[in-house]
């Protein structure tokens, strides 16, 4: 799979996608949808170190390098967790390290997800947030 | 009085609203709401009677003990103990079950012992027993529970052996609301000269307690989940084990005379009051403990909630693929506390309690800080309704709306 455009870009582009929906129900209904058509996650790899800490929801990412750009592969048994980790990783996958490291991550906030989750899931979407910068600067 | 009535002394129930939506308050069983009453108790010390208590002999500091002791008395009167020696302040259950841990630990728990505490408990229940089986070598035997949320009797009786230095059981579950019969696994217990510590977080909220009656050795509960303030919580302890229990935190007003070549302590209940004690917010106790006595007391509005309650629990139970754990088909009704944990075929709790807030309905969901019992049911969380009875008809009806709708998004 390659990419298109850069980060910036891509970030862009959800903020523009967020845009049309002005009905929280909307909103998630998108959301869940995206959850739905995340890219299956191998059984295999849903191990305790690939299990992000702070989600109340279990959140497994995994990452994978090559030719300089890092892919992310992700699954949580909670859909809207699912679809919010399927924006990320249509974002962040297939960039490269300085361009993930260089992202700010305010399109969360511009697409209203941050002051919308619950306090719990806020964490969780920091705490995923975290690991992709650490897999990146790693 | 009525509902309504009840309502109007909550200001937060009066009009507040989540995410554009009139606010739904179903996580009683966490905190309650606090009424004007019990917040302007807090603010007359606060802002008029503040100073430290016990140790000074000026005015105000006599004014703030005053209102601190009254709800002793109160604490008291409301679990009718035999004496105020009985009655030590702590700033929650989860602290009140720690100072016996550690203090009858220390003085009765030895290496080879055996502690019994339910499968079904709380983290706060269970968690101080196995760090003191772990610093002196003792044991804890679990006592299982059946998946009508009942602890067995029989079973109890059979794993009471000679070493068994306490018994540690929730009066009632957090997650499934049963009642169990304590005054009876209290007669098991003594029967093998075995003191037990009932754990009365959310039993207190909804049941009258006597403890003489009920002849617990220890009781613990909350004041915030009782419409009480946040911080403060009652450890009753029958004298005979207080008295033999070494103090937990030790510092200012626990003592009775300090020299550097030791130390005796001050006599009950201040050996274990150490430090200064969060007064403002012990003395609005007893403002929710009037409360709570008048509310227990009240048919007219137990008759009105009762009825919700009742609705809300068939409305439940008829939801496609919907499993309620602590169902009161199992038991009488009268042993069911108004705490629903369900979970939905297929559905992601969490992904429920996000969309009922974005709904306006605050629910709790997760695991409930009792990880063994998930596991007994074979699941990684659960969603809770917990009422009181400030909850009305109409809320339990939107509040299934709500869930349908949202069960509907997510499958």
């Amino acid at each position: 799979m390659e990419q298109i455009g850069t980060v910036k870009d891509r970030e862009q582009q959800v903020i523009e996608d967020f845009a049309v929906y002005d009905d929280w129900m909307d909103k998630y209904e998108y959301i869940i949808e995206l959850g739905k058509s995340l890219e299956p996650y191998p059984e295999g790899k849903k191990t305790e170190d690939r299990l992000i800490k702070g989600c109340q929801s279990r959140v497994w990412l995994d990452a994978r390098k090559e030719d300089g750009k890092i892919w992310f592969s992700a699954d949580s048994d909670a859909i809207i967790t699912k679809g919010i980790i399927s924006l990320l990783i249509g974002i962040y996958s297939g960039a490269s390290a300085e361009e993930i490291l260089a992202s700010d991550f305010s399109f969360v906030e511009k697409i209203g997800l941050s002051a919308n989750l619950s306090p719990t899931r806020a964490n969780g979407l920091v705490s995923m947030i975290e690991t992709i910068r650490r897999m990146a600067a790693e | 009085m009525r509902t309504q009535q009840f309502i109007e002394l909550f200001p937060i129930l009066q009009g507040t609203s989540v995410n554009g939506k009139p606010l739904v308050y179903l996580d009683n069983a966490a905190t309650s709401q606090r009424p004007q009453a019990v917040v302007d108790r807090m603010d007359e010390v606060n802002l008029h009677a503040n100073a430290n208590i016990h140790r000074a002999v000026h005015t105000l500091s006599a004014f703030a003990t005053e209102a601190y002791e009254a709800s002793r008395d109160a604490a008291v009167r409301f679990l009718n103990a035999e004496s105020r020696q009985e009655i030590v302040f702590t700033q929650g259950t989860t602290s009140a079950i720690n100072l016996v841990a550690y203090s009858f630990g220390q003085a009765f728990v030895h290496k080879g012992d055996r502690i019994i505490v339910g499968e079904a408990e709380h983290h706060s229940n269970m968690v101080p027993w196995q760090l003191l089986a772990q610093r002196t070598g003792a044991e804890v035997v679990y006592l299982h529970m059946g998946d009508d949320g009942l602890y067995d009797l029989s079973e109890l009786d059979s794993l009471l052996t000679h070493s068994t230095k306490i018994v540690a059981l929730a009066q009632a579950s957090n997650v499934l609301g049963i009642v169990n019969p304590i005054k009876e696994m209290a007669y098991v217990c003594h029967a093998h000269n075995v003191p037990i510590l009932v754990d009365g977080a959310q039993g207190v909220v909804h049941c009258k307690v006597d403890v003489q009656e009920m002849d617990c050795d220890f009781y613990a509960f909350s004041s915030h989940k009782m419409y009480g303030p946040t911080g403060v919580g009652v450890l009753y302890g029958k004298k005979k084990w207080l008295e033999q229990m070494p103090p937990f935190l030790s510092g200012g007003e626990m003592v009775g005379t300090v020299s550097l070549e030791g130390t005796s302590f001050a006599p009950l209940p201040q050996k274990f009051e150490a430090g200064t004690q969060n007064f403002a917010n012990v003395a609005a106790l007893a403002t929710a403990l009037e409360l709570q006595s008048r509310i227990l007391n009240d048919s007219e509005l137990n008759a009105e909630f009762s009825q919700t309650v009742k609705w809300l629990c068939n409305a439940l139970t008829s939801i496609d693929g919907l499993t309620l754990y602590g169902a009161p088909g199992d038991v009488p009704m009268e042993f069911k506390l108004p705490v629903f944990s369900f979970a939905v075929d297929g559905v992601h709790h969490e992904d429920l309690a996000v969309l009922l807030d974005k709904m306006g309905v605050a629910v709790r969901s997760g695991q409930m800080c009792a990880e063994p019992l998930m596991n007994h049911f074979g699941v990684t969380g659960m969603v809770r309704a917990s009422l009181l009875p400030y909850n009305t008809m109409q809320e339990a009806e939107y509040f299934t709306v709500a869930l349908k709708k949202a069960i509907k998004m997510l499958k």
